[in-house]
């Protein structure tokens, strides 16, 4: 053989052995300029604060999750729908009432309270599809105030919580219609007739945030299954998505999509206060129902692509952006078409009283967005982002011109996006979190049960880049994020606004005081001991403890635990918590301070004697 | 001597003119921000503290440094309750009594010689404030002495006795503290060398009309 064809050909050989064990390794990335980029557009050195606050919903983990933007690290967890030991809630006598018997609730959509569109700071409100509840978080100290509910008539509140542009309301509806009342029983082959789904306003009292049951309108039995509140000129409008509009039971992934169109219902809130005002309603279930029979020019419907999922409307109010998820376009609405319309009574049919516009004369543009479009959010630079879940990427699309002007996929299989300050009159840019749903392959494997994926985007420049993979508590169906100078949390319950009787400040003051069968005992917490250090009960005796941490510095949190009664309460400095339990079992039962707070946490102790 | 004597005593017959009046009734008006501005400050660092901890001596009571998460005062008592540090209680503090009440009667005292306009009025008052002045700064010494001499034998972190700085840098365990006078002090220091200026000054003028 030839020597230099031999030599050639092994050059050759080497050659592609070299190229194809040469490739990237799978781990981590390095040097390349665009992970440095990204390196240190999300870098937080030790000591500096995030420029933003990311309230996650928790989904079936009922709990709002905190994240700092951009270093997408967990923060804190606010306990909401479930018991949390971490802080005690769940286990002192106010918690226990608030969860009012559940133990857990499947928390949805985060919504921050606004005054003229923006948010201003006081609350935030997050909805129960499970137990059809509200809940409202004080933003002053981030703890969960309010839990309001079981709302009647509505069942499922998964079209929930969106707040009016001055948090009038914060809205809610039924994604499982049921017969009306709750608890009346209809067969389920009547479900197109005898069952009920209901959209409702939650009045939101504008000084204490007090929640209660503004108005209800009775709807077909669709499944009402997102929502927005308009701005600007759509202000006195609610939008809800709704799918099944077939009315079918069943195998709903079959029944309930065979029919092309679904609706976009749009509720008009000041139309709704007028009917409750002149009388125009029934009252089911204790609570004031319209039904759009009898109050026309509350409530419309406006055809949307099959089995929406995801109403959002653009900072300017003027456009109302539906997706259909079973489709590839978006559909936008304009509020002057949809004003236009129900004037002109330019209607193409009704569903139980309620007037169909017509699809033609409401919608601005449909914008060819990608497989499987669900939600919109806004930016301060005119463009929207539209998750794709089929696809598993974000769209990025100008307003006016509908043209699509980037892509980015995400990992994997996105549910909703949420944009810096995106669902508000004045977006803040730069940021969007894809909150995805699958996260297999993207972090170390910890077995079968996986976390979800939220990835931070860069939305600055004219092309979106995936910034940073944070894996986030189950499971984030929405979040809202804000500028953390809006919020001005306080870190310690001042002394002097603590006015219950049996909160105590002094050491001289805490006692055992004893009525019959029931015991009280006023506790002091301070670095580092219990005063009283010793109860003594008979068995069968109801105790009560108050204890009030009387620190007044921050961070300076004392727990309660005792051994074998299942009671565990964290006090912040400051606060009072109130514990009862029968002493059911005799014997001796040690209490410590259950978090960490002292050189002489340890010694931090005390007995219940239970004779 | 007996020379030394009538010169004294004629020295102590001056009276004083309007210029040296003016200077002692500024000299009480140098005590006047001690009934509302700290006397002296002391600041502990450390790690947990970045900021400090700070400590404001008024004639009159102790505030710690205040905002909405913390009062300094009350960690300072916290954190010294490990060693067995007596707590920083305004009422344990005869002086906060006794001070007030003797700037207020040298104001009066200084009135007095303002209008009385004699010399030997002045030089009381001079020696008398500049008495109260030394024993104050002896008090204060003392009562540092005592409460970081007397620690609680039942403490659970046994430290050696220290006492606390009054002027300057001290370590003391995990913390970086620096005591110095504040506002109050400097103005409190001007009273006396106004009274000097006054003594002077009027002393000149008589001096001058004996020619």
């Amino acid at each position: 053989m030839n020597f230099k064809l031999t030599h050639f050909a092994i050059t050759v050989i080497i050659a592609i052995v070299a190229i194809g064990c040469g490739g990237e390794k799978k781990g981590r990335a390095g040097a390349r300029s665009d992970v440095q980029e990204a390196a240190q557009k999300t870098y937080v050195a030790p000591g500096d604060l995030d420029e933003y606050y990311f309230f996650a919903s928790g989904g079936h983990s009922g709990q709002v999750y905190i994240y700092g933007i951009p270093s997408m690290r967990h923060i804190s967890t606010i306990p909401v729908f479930s018991p949390y030991p971490a802080t005690g809630y769940g286990f002192d006598k106010e918690s226990k009432e608030m969860l009012g018997g559940f133990n857990w609730g499947d928390a949805h959509h985060p919504s921050l309270s606004e005054t003229d569109g923006d948010y201003d700071g006081r609350w935030l409100f997050i909805s129960d599809n499970a137990n059809n509840r509200m809940a409202r978080i004080d933003l002053r100290d981030f703890k969960t105030k309010e839990i309001f509910g079981p709302i009647p008539n509505v069942s499922g509140n998964h079209c929930s919580s969106f707040v009016t542009e001055n948090t009038e309301y914060v809205l809610a509806g039924s994604r499982f219609s049921i017969p009306l009342p709750r608890h009346t029983y209809e067969k389920i082959e009547d479900y197109a007739t005898k069952y009920k789904g209901v959209i409702a306003g939650i009045t939101v009292d504008p000084k204490s945030g007090k929640m209660s049951l503004g108005w209800e309108v009775l709807m077909p039995p669709f499944d009402y299954d997102l929502g927005d509140a308009g701005k600007g000129p759509s202000k006195e409008w609610g939008f809800w998505t709704c799918y099944n509009s077939e009315r079918a039971t069943g195998k709903l992934e079959v029944t309930s999509t065979q029919k092309d169109r679904d609706y976009v219902v749009a509720a008009n809130w000041k139309e709704a206060e007028k009917a409750i005002a002149t009388g125009k309603y029934k009252i089911i279930d204790g609570v004031k129902v319209i039904d759009p029979k009898d109050a026309p020019g509350v409530v419309f419907l406006l055809p949307a692509a099959k089995s929406p999922h995801g109403v959002d409307v653009s900072p300017d109010g003027k456009y109302i952006v539906a997706s259909g998820k079973l489709q590839s376009i978006t559909t936008v609405y304009n509020i002057e078409k949809i004003l236009t319309a129900i004037e002109k009574k330019d209607f193409t049919g009704t569903e139980d009283g309620i007037p169909v516009l017509n699809y033609n004369s409401v919608k601005e543009a449909e914008v060819n967005v990608g497989l499987g479009p669900l939600h919109t959010q806004f930016d301060d630079k005119g463009f929207a982002y539209t998750s794709l879940f089929v696809e598993s990427a974000v769209a990025k699309w100008k307003l006016g011109t509908w043209e699509v002007v980037d892509k980015v996929p995400v990992a994997y299989n996105i549910g909703h996006l949420t944009a810096a300050g995106g669902d508000t009159k004045h977006p803040y840019g730069n940021y969007l979190v894809a909150l995805n749903k699958l996260s297999h392959g993207r972090h170390l494997s910890v077995g079968p049960s996986q976390p979800e994926a939220s990835q931070l985007i860069d939305i600055n420049g004219e092309k979106m880049s995936v910034l940073y993979d944070a894996f986030t508590e189950p499971e984030p169906h929405y979040a809202q994020i804000v500028k953390a100078d809006i919020l001005h949390p306080i870190e310690v319950y001042p002394k002097e606004e603590n006015k219950n009787p049996k909160a105590i400040w002094d050491v001289k003051d805490a006692r055992v005081v004893r009525n019959g069968k029931n015991v009280e005992v006023l506790m002091v917490a301070v670095r580092s001991s219990f005063e009283p250090n010793k109860i003594e009960v008979n068995k069968g005796d109801k105790v009560t403890i108050y204890i009030t941490n009387i620190e007044q510095t921050t961070d300076e949190l004392h727990g309660f635990g005792l051994n074998e009664y299942n009671i565990n309460v964290v006090v912040d400095p400051g606060e009072m918590k109130i514990i009862e339990f029968i002493a059911d079992k005799s014997g001796v039962f040690p209490y410590y301070c259950t978090n960490f707070c002292s050189a002489l946490h340890q010694e931090m102790q005390g007995y219940l004697l239970v004779k | 001597m007996q020379k030394y004597l009538e010169r004294a005593s004629s020295f102590f017959e001056i009276p004083l003119d309007m210029r040296s009046r003016v200077l002692v009734l500024l000299a009480a008006a140098m005590l006047l921000p001690s009934f509302f501005t700290p006397m002296w400050k002391m600041t502990l660092y450390s790690n947990q503290f970045p900021d400090g901890l700070l400590l404001n001596i008024y004639a009159y009571k102790l505030e710690g440094g205040k905002t909405p998460n913390q009062d300094d005062l009350k960690e300072i008592n916290s954190l010294n309750h490990y060693i067995g540090m007596r707590p920083l209680i305004d009422d344990d503090f005869t002086e906060f009594k006794w001070i007030p009440f003797v700037f207020g009667g040298t104001i009066l005292l200084a009135l007095r010689v303002v209008v009385m306009g004699k010399m030997s009025k002045l030089v009381d008052l001079f020696v008398m404030f500049s008495y109260f002045g030394v024993f104050s700064l002896w008090s204060f010494y003392y009562k540092m002495y005592i409460y970081g001499h007397e620690l609680d034998p039942m403490a659970a972190i046994k430290v050696p006795p220290f006492t606390p700085p009054m002027f300057g840098h001290q370590t003391m365990a995990n913390f970086e503290v620096y005591t110095y006078p504040s506002t109050a002090s400097f103005f409190m220091v001007a009273a006396p060398l106004l009274m000097t200026a006054a003594m002077w000054l009027s002393r000149k003028t008589w001096l001058a009309e004996q020619k």
